[in-house]
């Protein structure tokens, strides 16, 4: 549209400026200021994504789990093959007989719905039952884990940063950056060999599993006492596999607030060092670690495969494993969508956390996400 | 000297241009004692893998008189659940930890520095899109989907699972190239060669990823540590059809065979946990220390 004259242009301006466009677009971009929007919509899109990676490997690569499971059954109980689809259509909760993307668009209905199908090996038992059954553990273990290994760790680097090159500093870095550099899964390994079999000092065989049967579920304090001793081992492993990163990356974030303006000029205004400490360096220091913790839970929900599948604990990891194992691949691709929306909601939840404590980055239009 | 003489570095003046690149920075590593430890770390276990094979010829022999020995002047760590000289078993089982480590290293690194250069040098949807991609697989859980992965997909060649572990590397990498090659292009030098119209091909390749000759190495040999991390891990479980002697299947046959609860395989289960404990922590050792003498922005954190 050409504005020839001042009142055309404004006519204009103020058509755009109502028009359903201009508000959508309105409204889209206050969104976008808002990191904790922008946030919500980047969650959803990975957790599409993945919907969809899920959908494409199980039903649409040559040799797929569908065709397999068909043929599989058409050999096994003499069915005809449309029988066999049949069973397949209801099994992986898929109309095999519609339209690819009919089949696609139902499967996601499915899953908002939180149907995820049922367990191709014990026939009937919906994969939400399943995964319901075995997530507490892991978010439990992996939860307890890593909140005290943050707690620990980013208490040493902070004093390993204040007496930097004294002993304390040389032992506290060095023996982090070894444990973070071993894979979790050899600190596993090494935890039942050398404690479990070696000097027996852990009943490695009992403390297998959540609870012992011996015990009755309850509020009763045998029965917390019985949780705690059977997770002993996986959150050692993910506290001693974690507690590293943050040593490491607490001392350098302190290292490097100690050198900043506002700690002099507190220190020049006489402030004691304890509220120096605590206000102005540790709390700034601490800050860009927050978002890390939503990355290494992450990295620790992936190592949870090898942790809970070598010390057998009932978890999300090990019911994973032998999914794998047996070929289950409704099982399978459930853990892996579900195993994705947990940490997608840990990074969600630990950016809002970020907005609360760094106030910059709530207002609109502060940093870019 | 002549024009052309400057133009062209001789292969004399490489030599000595490359040995004084080495000796400067040995020089440098020399006051980083754990740079020092993994460099030498890291050759050993290389060594280990690619030459001791020759000199420690491959033996295979069953002796069931002789089962979990404790070290001895035959046996220097030991035999394992047939009677197997154990030391034998490390020094064959590291190669195709090594080759699946260096090409899944070197798969990583490529599909980071031609999106990341990619994205910064093009900017615009295409940048868009791969730093989209980027957070999308930094968010996820790795290893589930490439467990995933891996069993959907057929695979029994060495090459499919280094690229699939390649898989585990390459966003943390890609992130930082995109963000320096953002820096490096607005420098006086790139600008030179873009109105000269020297092509992007020549700019990314000739004029900043020698720049960036550092950040590639430390994220080689980071993803390789993934690598791996990875492939030891799925080898422990089974879950990689990985043949022939190698450390993540010796602590396979633990795991399945219950070796692990059992007092006197402790030599056994105790050699292959370090050599990949130790292998590990050279490569990261020697990385740090890299990041510390090409970055030395934060070498005062150090």
């Amino acid at each position: 549209m050409a504005a020839t004259t001042p009142a055309d242009a404004r006519l204009a301006s103020d058509l755009y400026r109502y028009s359903r466009y201009a508000r959508g677009r309105a409204a889209l971009a206050w969104m976008w200021d808002k990191p904790i929007a922008r946030a919500l919509v980047r969650a959803f899109i990975t957790i599409f994504l993945v919907t969809t990676l899920n959908f494409v490997l199980i039903r649409l690569m040559p040799g797929n789990a569908v065709d397999n499971y068909i043929q599989q059954i058409m050999q096994e109980q003499l069915l005809s093959y449309e029988d066999a689809k049949q069973q397949a259509s209801s099994l992986f909760q898929l109309d095999l007989n519609a339209p690819i993307h009919e089949q696609y668009f139902k499967f996601l209905g499915g899953l908002l719905r939180g149907d995820l199908g049922n367990s191709m090996l014990s026939q009937g038992t919906p994969v939400f039952s399943i995964i319901v059954a075995y997530l507490p553990w892991t978010l439990f273990t992996v939860g307890l884990g890593l909140l005290l290994s943050f707690t620990v760790g980013v208490g040493l680097g902070l004093v390993a940063a204040y007496r930097r090159d004294s002993w304390f500093d040389h032992l506290v870095s060095t023996g982090g950056s070894m444990l973070s550099s071993i894979p979790n899964y050899v600190i596993a390994l090494l935890l039942v060999v050398v404690l479990g079999t070696q000097l027996r000092l852990l009943p490695i065989a009992e403390m297998r599993g959540a609870t012992s049967p011996s015990v009755a579920p309850g509020f009763s304090i045998g029965f917390v006492a019985d949780i705690l001793f059977h997770a002993v081992l996986p959150v050692s492993v993910y506290f001693l596999a974690t507690i590293g990163h943050w040593i490491l990356s607490m001392k350098s974030a302190t290292l490097a607030t100690l050198e900043e303006d506002y700690v002099n000029a507190a220190r020049a205004r006489g402030l004691t060092d304890g509220r120096i400490t605590t206000a102005y360096v540790g709390r700034n220091a601490v800050l860009p670690l927050v978002t890390q913790l939503a990355i290494q839970a992450g990295y620790v929900v992936g190592g949870a495969f090898f942790i809970e599948s070598i010390l057998v604990y009932p978890g999300l990891g090990l019911r994973l494993f032998k999914s794998i194992d047996q070929r289950d691949y409704t099982v399978m691709q459930g853990i892996v969508l579900l195993l994705t929306v947990a940490v997608v909601v840990a990074n969600l939840a630990a950016d809002l956390l970020y907005a609360k404590l760094d106030p910059r980055i709530g207002r609109a239009g502060g940093a870019n996400g | 000297m002549s024009v052309a003489a400057l133009a062209r570095p001789t292969f004399r003046d490489r030599v000595t241009g490359f040995s004084n690149a080495v000796l400067d920075f040995l020089r440098l590593l020399s006051r980083r004692p754990l740079g020092l430890v993994g460099l030498v770390g890291v050759i050993f276990f290389f060594f280990l893998a690619f030459v001791a094979p020759i000199f420690i010829p491959y033996q295979d022999r069953v002796d069931v008189t002789a089962i979990y020995q404790p070290p001895s002047g035959a046996h220097p760590l030991g035999t394992d659940s047939s009677g197997r000289d154990v030391l034998n078993q490390i020094v064959d089982g590291g190669r195709d930890i090594l080759i699946v480590g260096l090409v899944a290293g070197f798969f990583s690194t490529l599909i980071a520095v031609t999106f990341g250069s990619l994205a910064a040098v093009v900017g615009g949807k295409v940048d868009s899109l791969i730093s989209g991609a980027t957070d999308f697989w930094l968010t996820i859980p790795h290893i589930p989907i490439i467990v995933l992965l891996g069993s959907v997909l057929k695979f029994n060649s060495i090459f499919i699972i280094a690229a699939l572990l390649a898989l585990l590397a390459w966003a943390g990498l890609l992130r930082q190239v995109r963000a320096q090659v953002l820096s490096l292009k607005e420098r006086d030098y790139v600008e030179a060669a873009r109105s000269l119209d020297l092509g992007l091909f020549h700019i990314i390749f000739k004029e900043i990823l020698p720049n960036m000759r550092s950040y590639i190495a430390i994220h080689f040999i980071l993803a390789m540590t993934a690598a791996i991390y990875g492939v030891a891990g799925l080898t422990l479980l089974g879950l990689f059809p990985l043949s022939g002697r190698n450390w993540g299947l010796m602590l396979n046959f633990a795991y399945v065979r219950g070796a692990l609860f059992f007092r006197d395989s402790l030599w056994y289960i105790l050699s292959p946990i370090l050599a990949i404990a130790l292998f590990q922590l050279s490569l990261v050792w020697l990385a740090s220390a890299l990041e510390d003498i090409f970055n030395p922005r934060l070498r005062s954190t150090g």
